[in-house]
């Protein structure tokens, strides 16, 4: 009682920064304006700099590469983030216990998310150290009959859903572990390992709208699954990974599950009413415009077109007040598109195009048609400047062209 | 306890609205305002007083969350997200929130509890 009150009254203070205060929000998308750069509520300086003007951010169209903090979310984190600072791995005190106390219910969270005992729930940096936890398994225990099948559960680059419930079938019944890589679908679409036999699995933090670096590994028990620690130390998560679990952390990826669970049937109705309205709409004003993936086996909240015609890269810097990512790695050192639309048997020239549009909880209506709009707008003035295009227009079969040599 | 009334479900909802048009950051503003919006409407028929009374529980403590979280992301400055005010016409979708908003709830919607 007193803890909770001495953290409100610390919440409070934290909060009241002096400084200019802020206007009143203004309505729809004309937002009121921020004139600092980012900075903690404590004022390093209280003398207000000059603003310029308006100084807007892009709008957000990339839950695919991370979501922000769902509010419920922080709301657990921050208790122990203030005063329940306690290691959860301490046994002596109340700090440790009530410590221990949270990480257990955060666990029993993640697992009634995916159907699973708590026991069977280790946490993580994320879904990365739990993808290298596994694989770990297949190198320590390589025998004649023993293998590991590993396949994404939800593509992070097309959205598809692999049929995981069919190929967790055929390996339970051959023998072989199932493991997934559940980072983009846990919280999103309905996932049971033991409906769909999954034998490993991994889950990612910032996915679901949880804090970064945390995640969860999935272990079975039954048929045990046995692992072998990539990190060793104190012995902590029944030593399959050591190193003392950052409970703020883990509360909020636990939160975040719960918040998942709870409105999984509702975001997955809106995020879906907007991914039609977005496909449609651009689709019906721009000719030459290919979805990649299956559409039947298709999460909605990942959409991936190829604007033919269009490179990739232009039309995502033309569009700079959104977000967005394209499917290939153009934006790293290598120029190569995505392997992904290469292994779906895409045409070179469409893989360079492509754009990944990311619609998640909190996207709005407006967001969306924003961003069509400007889409349309932005591949219309880029066709327009194509001599490729203009070959099409004039009915010329862009294969039939033979290129000259330099 | 008395089971909730209909007038205190109403300032429940008002409340609600209230303190989330507080939200300073546009996705989260109209994210609460729609989650809330949307639940009480599709709770609007329930009539066993025990699972009403569980909604109102659940529903202040969400209310609680949102009194607390408003002024964090509100005391810490950053720029807004949001589209060039120049490029975008207010949809209809804004209308409802220019001025007051949702002050009070639309009497055609409240008109719907049964309670």
């Amino acid at each position: 009682m007193l803890l909770r009150a001495a953290w409100r009254r610390a919440a409070v203070a934290v909060t009241a920064a002096p400084g200019p205060k802020p206007a009143a929000p203004t309505r729809g998308l004309r937002l009121r304006v921020g004139d600092h750069a980012p900075q903690s509520a404590v004022p390093a300086d209280t003398a207000a700099a000059p603003e310029a003007g308006p100084v807007l951010r892009p709008l957000y169209m990339d839950v695919q590469a991370t979501t922000p903090l769902d509010p419920r979310v922080l709301d657990a984190m921050l208790p122990y983030l203030i005063n329940y600072y306690g290691n959860p791995h301490s046994r002596t005190h109340a700090y440790g216990w009530e410590s221990e106390a949270a990480m257990e219910r955060a666990r029993q969270q993640v697992a009634s998310l995916i159907g699973a005992d708590p026991r069977e729930i280790i946490f993580t940096s994320g879904a990365t150290e739990s993808n290298n936890i596994a694989i770990k398994e297949l190198e320590a225990a390589i025998q004649p009959d023993t293998s590991l099948v590993s396949v994404m559960t939800v593509n992070n680059e097309i959205g598809v859903k692999q049929p995981i419930a069919e190929i967790g079938r055929i390996c339970s019944s051959r023998k072989v572990y199932f493991h997934t890589d559940a980072a983009q679908a846990v919280g999103k679409i309905p996932l049971d390992v033991n409906d769909m036999k999954i034998d490993l699995m991994s889950i990612s933090g910032h996915k679901i709208y949880g804090p970064k670096g945390v995640g969860a590994i999935y272990i079975r028990r039954r048929p045990r699954v046995r692992v072998e620690a990539l990190q060793s130390g104190g012995g902590q998560e029944r030593g399959m990974r050591s190193g003392t679990v950052p409970t703020p952390l883990v509360v909020g990826l636990g939160a975040a599950c719960e918040v998942a669970q709870q409105e999984m049937e509702y975001d997955h109705k809106r995020i879906s009413k907007l991914s039609e309205r977005l496909i449609q709409n651009i689709m019906k004003s721009l000719p030459d415009v290919v979805m990649n993936g299956d559409p039947e086996h298709h999460y909605p909240g990942c959409i991936n077109l190829s604007f033919a015609y269009v490179e990739g890269e232009s039309l995502l810097m033309a569009l700079k007040d959104v977000a967005l990512s394209s499917g290939s790695a153009c934006t790293s050192a290598s120029l190569e598109p995505s392997y992904v639309l290469r292994a779906i048997g895409t045409d070179e020239d469409l893989a360079h195009s492509s754009i990944r549009f990311g619609i998640g909880r909190f996207t709005t209506e407006e967001e969306v048609d924003y961003t069509v709009e400007k889409c349309i707008q932005h591949v219309k003035r880029l066709r327009e400047m194509s001599p490729l295009w203009e070959m099409v227009q004039d009915g010329i079969d862009l294969k039939s062209i033979k290129w000259t040599q330099h | 306890m008395a089971a909730s009334s209909r007038a205190q479900v109403l300032d429940l909802y008002r409340a609600m609205l209230r303190e989330s048009k507080r939200f300073s950051a546009y996705n989260y503003r109209t994210y609460a305002v729609r989650r809330i919006r949307d639940a009480f409407r599709e709770n609007k028929n329930v009539k066993d007083p025990v699972e009403i009374q569980t909604l109102v529980n659940k529903a202040k403590r969400d209310l609680g969350i949102i009194r607390r979280q408003c002024p964090l992301s509100s005391g810490i400055k950053s720029h807004a997200q949001g589209l060039q005010q120049r490029q975008h016409a207010v949809g209809p979708g804004c209308a409802v929130w220019k001025g007051c908003g949702m002050e009070e709830p639309s009497p055609k919607i409240m008109g719907h509890l049964n309670l």
